[in-house]
């Protein structure tokens, strides 16, 4: 069948041929039928859409190295602005057996950067080569993937933390929205960079135990709770361990505001906060 | 007075909204108000912003009246013929990847906050939220539009898990009753669409037999001058 005059009715803006294309018969340049990458716009022929902003976001990510493996955690929130909107998101997933994936900023890039890895592990799959990819090459793509991406000036606007066992060797990376990229033994995203990276730095030894990391992480999140706005008390951890990926039921912490500081602390300076 | 007249006729049709959309063991409850804005002047005080998508599945449609309703007719077409293919009803799954589609991949043009409900045979009834930006959530019950900011508190409070299809429609009809009362941008009636596994129903509450919340007072029986 030639699909080469096929065009939905009313379905595009502008006529599917130029004068430059009207000799050709073929449906390279079609707007279905041509090759594209599986997008589903209104304007196929629009000027690419220029920097945006997010709107559902969420905050920092914490990754840390132990012993046996790589933990990764963050809150359970979306936030809308200033609305905290959404409280059961999770913002951790498993990639494939070796590799887990978290991501702050905007959720819905960050749903659509996990349907294009469960594509690339399908694939890989498929291959049945007796190779599989590891956190390596999925901190490679993504890199590739956000830098790409940030050329075109239509960022995926997220920061990503990588982490994944493969081989007996545990790797923890970053990929931010403009394509930065490094590896690092303890990494944090947004707010976490700044009020859990320094407890990291004093606290974190290399060869810490399962419970000992999750004891290092719990304290930065309450931290993170405390201090940042867009932080809920309702968490998930994700361990990658050389057995595969496993991310833990939603959980609070217990937080302590009993200190007598906090029951009247105008009480010697009126009016003051 | 030109300047004040410009303002309003040349601003884009918007409806401010409050929507929400419940599920209840058996089914869903979608519900909306019924004011479409020009900028200050309301346009419509009866628009339906509950629009079928397939016979098992409607849209609940806030932010720009056009740019919701384009997509509320992509999706219808292509539900269509998807049904055709497939012979039997699609699922609540499946409209909501569809709208989810659109809106993410045309986030730069559209600003329209949307909400998918209806049933299948394969989930009973579910929710899907998808906000500005595309992001797609399956929920318990769903907000949206200007109006929802004030329905945070409320149904933090009331919403409870299982309800019973009574217990969810007086609650639905109970929020966008609140946020007609506050938000400037909703208001009229007060619409709500039933989807179970027997059907759609589509029930109608005028807005002078909504109940009356703090510093709103009955309207006087007959009016004052009789002829």
């Amino acid at each position: 069948m030639d699909f080469s005059n096929f065009q939905a009715p009313g379905m595009y803006p502008y006529h599917a041929s130029s004068s430059s294309k009207q000799a050709e018969k073929s449906y390279v340049d079609h707007p279905i039928m041509g090759p594209h990458n599986s997008s589903f716009t209104l304007m196929p022929e629009a000027p690419s859409k220029h920097t945006k902003y997010p709107y559902v976001t969420g905050t920092s990510v914490l990754g840390v190295k132990y012993k046996d493996g790589v933990l990764l955690a963050s809150d359970t929130a979306a936030s809308y602005g200033s609305t905290v909107r959404y409280k059961s998101v999770q913002r951790l997933k498993a990639v494939g057996k070796t590799t887990a994936l978290g991501a702050s900023g905007e959720i819905s890039d960050f749903q659509a950067i996990n349907e294009l890895l469960d594509q690339l592990i399908t694939n890989d799959y498929m291959w049945d080569d007796g190779n599989n990819l590891g956190p390596v090459e999925i901190h490679n793509y993504l890199n590739r993937l956000m830098y790409g991406r940030r050329n075109k000036f239509d960022p995926l606007w997220n920061s990503l933390v990588l982490g994944g066992v493969k081989n007996g060797q545990q790797y923890l990376g970053v990929v931010t929205m403009i394509g930065v990229h490094y590896v690092d033994d303890h990494v944090a995203t947004g707010f976490g960079n700044h009020l859990a990276r320094p407890i990291f730095r004093d606290e974190w030894r290399a060869d810490m135990t399962h419970e000992e990391a999750v004891a290092l992480l719990e304290k930065c999140m309450l931290v993170l709770f405390y201090r940042d706005r867009s932080a809920i008390n309702k968490f998930q951890i994700a361990n990658v361990t050389e057995a595969g990926v496993h991310i833990s039921e939603p959980y609070a912490l217990q937080t302590n505001w009993s200190y007598k500081a906090f029951e009247n602390p105008t009480a010697g300076a009126v009016g003051s906060w | 007075m030109e300047p004040m007249a410009c303002q309003w006729t040349d601003a884009p049709h918007s409806m401010g909204t409050t929507i929400m959309a419940v599920e209840y063991n058996g089914g869903v409850i979608l519900g909306a108000d019924s004011r479409t804005t020009t900028g200050v002047y309301v346009a419509n005080r009866a628009s339906d912003k509950i629009t079928e998508l397939t016979d098992n599945v409607y849209l609940c449609r806030s932010g720009s009246a056009a740019d919701s309703q384009v997509v509320s007719d992509y999706v219808r077409y292509f539900l269509n013929q998807h049904t055709i293919l497939l012979g039997r009803l699609a699922t609540v799954k499946t409209a909501s990847t569809l709208v989810k589609e659109l809106s993410y991949q045309n986030k730069s043009f559209l600003e329209t906050g949307l909400i998918v409900a209806g049933w299948d045979k394969y989930e009973g009834g579910s929710v899907y939220g998808i906000p500005l930006g595309g992001t797609l959530l399956r929920l318990p019950f769903a907000t949206g539009g200007s109006g929802s900011s004030y329905l945070y508190g409320f149904l933090d409070q009331a919403w409870k898990s299982n309800m019973t299809q009574e217990e969810a429609e007086a609650l639905v009809v109970k929020s966008i009753s609140l946020a007609i009362a506050r938000d400037g941008a909703s208001g009229g009636v007060v619409r709500t669409v039933t989807i179970n596994e027997e059907g759609v129903q589509r029930k109608f509450y005028a807005g002078d037999k909504l109940p009356l919340f703090h510093e709103e007072i009955a309207p006087r029986p007959t009016p004052i001058h009789a002829n």
